[in-house]
């Protein structure tokens, strides 16, 4: 089983603060992480070929500096890695992806987050999906894996619908469908000697541009009411019942 | 001079350091008030391989390097300051001594159980009548035929009642002094071998410290370590890794302190304004970090005179313990005064902080020792 994971490096968003003033998100110095959802892929990745055997091959677009969060996918599981080095929107990173997915040529799976935890498109997989023509199953929570087919549920909210496909396919991943594994310090001490290779959009004849333009990035402001209730006497908490029914916060 | 933490380290910090948010802060204000040794813990941390950090990977660790333990140590003890000292002893104390002075069958018998977390290991040195004064022991090893019969108390022992492999120091020739002192791998299930008392403590209470009592204990003659009269000098040279250990221990009881009081000072409202506004808050935290990271600082480079320099690193093991366990006290009195009477509570993690930082200024050498340990290398 030849299983593909794209992973995406974001901002660490637990910690993003908001300028007061501007309103506009304080990224420099930000640490970087590998997308959480991203490591769910990882993970069910591993699963499936410990079940079935097989490679995984985690590819990434993004600075150059993403090859250190890269070894800790190694450590965890991932045989080899290729980083892209490149900046866009998720049509740069998309196109760039499927170029490198043609270039390996073989592939059964291809497994990536549902949405990465910076922009939240959810647009990777469908897209990627569409370029490599090859069917998808999108916010699978479960997936199980056969000889030759795979079956997987989507979570769609308030229901869930259960689809098989055939192989090759690209499957998205939800937060629930694992838990990700921590690297043991052997598979640390290891993932020193897995390869990790680097490709540019050249090398693989693809340039392709962004075609979102962020016109403004801000963080949401919320006012808070501020209405104090004295003591917790009945006629209080008569009037906090009343003003929650009235803004709808409950009823 | 590289003053940054290479890749590896910085992988295996992250990984630590998610292992103990995830898996050891949740439950370690429980293990602390209802006193209950980390068993299920440490499975996890063996699967991980961190129960066999320092030990070879021939004999199924992972052979790291001192600095690499020391960040282990600190990023649990910063969740939980009990299953730092264990994990500090069984490696440090117990693993160590084995793989210095252990010969090959020892070695292979010992190290890779300890490594799979399958024993966990405890150092039985001390005695009533004999902590800083190591010399003094009474236990006694005496060898009849293919055994030696040891006889004794030990007490103060960590892990006492849960480890499987212990390394035993008694006197096997008095007439010899401290010359007359031999180690021993004693595993629990030898005839003879028996649990006294558990203490109850002020704090690392997840740590159960025991007495341990030896009637004709019976221990073959090939699980001497090292030469007959050479225990004590096994005994130090483990105490200036196991001090290196407690020194990361409290530099992590350190951070913890400081975090919290991060924390804390940013949320607690006070003359209608975050205390973490006030100057008086301020300096504590600038005083408390600056300390911690000079105490890091002499962890790392008494680890890295532990892998480096010829001989002996006691004088950097001791300055490290000496300084991040006074850098501890010194953090949590200060994170328990920002925190105001809340911290003098349990639902604050400061408070257990507070009990558990004490014990790094006594415990594998006061710091009495220490300064004396450090004044004798200036003065020799």
């Amino acid at each position: 089983m030849k299983i593909i994971v794209c992973a995406k490096q974001v901002v660490d968003a637990s910690e993003m603060k908001i300028d007061p003033n501007t309103k506009k998100p304080i990224l420099a110095g930000l640490e970087r992480k590998v997308n959480d959802i991203d490591k769910n892929a990882v993970e069910e990745a591993i699963k499936i070929k410990e079940k079935h055997g097989g490679s995984i091959t985690v590819i990434t677009v993004g600075e150059s500096d993403a090859r250190e969060r890269l070894k800790e996918l190694l450590a965890m599981g991932a045989d080899e890695a290729i980083l892209i080095p490149a900046d866009g929107d998720y049509n740069v990173i998309t196109e760039l992806l499927a170029a490198a997915i043609k270039k390996i040529g073989e592939y059964d799976i291809i497994l990536c987050g549902e949405a990465s935890t910076d922009m939240f498109s959810g647009q990777v997989g469908p897209r990627l999906a569409g370029l490599l023509g090859i069917p998808q199953i999108t916010y699978a929570h479960t997936l199980t894996v056969e000889k030759d087919k795979v079956i997987g549920e989507r979570n769609l909210g308030d229901k869930s619908v259960t689809i098989e496909s055939t192989m090759p396919v690209v499957v998205t991943v939800t937060k629930e469908i694992n838990e990700p594994r921590l690297p043991s310090l052997m598979q640390i001490l290891g993932s020193a000697n897995k390869p990790i290779h680097e490709w540019s959009g050249e090398s693989l004849g693809v340039t392709p541009k962004s075609m979102v333009e962020t016109i403004s990035l801000e963080g949401v402001s919320m006012k808070r009411k501020n209405i104090v209730f004295e003591d917790a006497s009945d006629e209080n908490i008569e009037k906090l019942v009343d003003n929650l029914l009235k803004e709808g916060v409950v009823g | 001079m590289q003053l940054e933490l290479n890749e590896q380290q910085k992988m295996i910090q992250k990984m630590v350091r998610e292992f103990a948010e995830k898996e050891i802060a949740p439950v370690a204000s429980e293990l602390d008030k209802k006193a209950k040794y980390p068993t299920e813990i440490l499975k996890k941390m063996a699967k991980l391989g961190l129960l066999g950090a320092i030990i070879p990977q021939e004999y199924g660790g992972a052979g790291l390097d001192t600095i690499s333990y020391t960040i282990i140590i600190e990023e649990i003890s910063k969740k939980c300051a009990s299953t730092g000292v264990i994990t500090s002893v069984h490696n440090s104390l117990v693993s160590w001594p084995i793989m210095k002075y252990g010969n090959e069958e020892q070695k292979k018998k010992y190290l890779p159980i300890l490594a799979r977390g399958e024993k966990i290991g405890a150092f039985a040195g001390t005695e009533p009548n004999a902590g800083s004064d190591l010399g003094a022991m009474q236990t006694t090893a005496e060898l009849k035929g293919d055994k030696y019969i040891i006889n004794g108390n030990k007490t103060f022992i960590t892990s006492g009642s849960k480890a499987g492999v212990l390394i035993v120091f008694a006197v096997t020739d008095k007439s010899l002094g401290s010359k007359g002192i031999s180690a021993f791998i004693v595993e629990n299930t030898m005839k003879g071998f028996k649990v006294g008392d558990t203490f109850e403590k002020m704090g690392i209470n997840a740590n159960h410290v025991t007495e341990l009592i030896f009637e004709d204990m019976e221990v073959p003659k090939e699980n001497l370590l090292g030469k007959e009269g050479e225990g004590f000098k096994i005994a130090l040279s483990a105490l200036d890794g196991g001090r290196i250990g407690i020194a990361a221990q409290a530099v992590g009881i350190a951070q913890a302190a400081l975090e919290e009081s991060i924390e804390y000072s940013k949320q607690r409202q006070q003359f209608g304004r975050p205390i973490a506004k006030f100057q008086a808050i301020q300096w504590m935290l600038a005083d408390m970090a600056t300390r911690i990271e000079a105490a890091r600082q002499l962890v790392y480079k008494a680890a890295y005179a532990k892998d480096h320099k010829q001989g002996r690193y006691s004088k950097e093991a001791a300055m490290a313990k000496l300084f991040a366990s006074e850098t501890a006290m010194d953090a949590v009195i200060k994170a328990v005064q920002i925190h105001g009477g809340y911290g003098y509570t349990k639902e604050y993690t400061v408070e257990r902080l507070f009990r558990d930082a004490k014990i790094t200024e006594i415990y594998e050498g006061t710091s009495e020792v220490q300064r004396l340990v450090i004044a004798n290398s200036l003065l020799k």
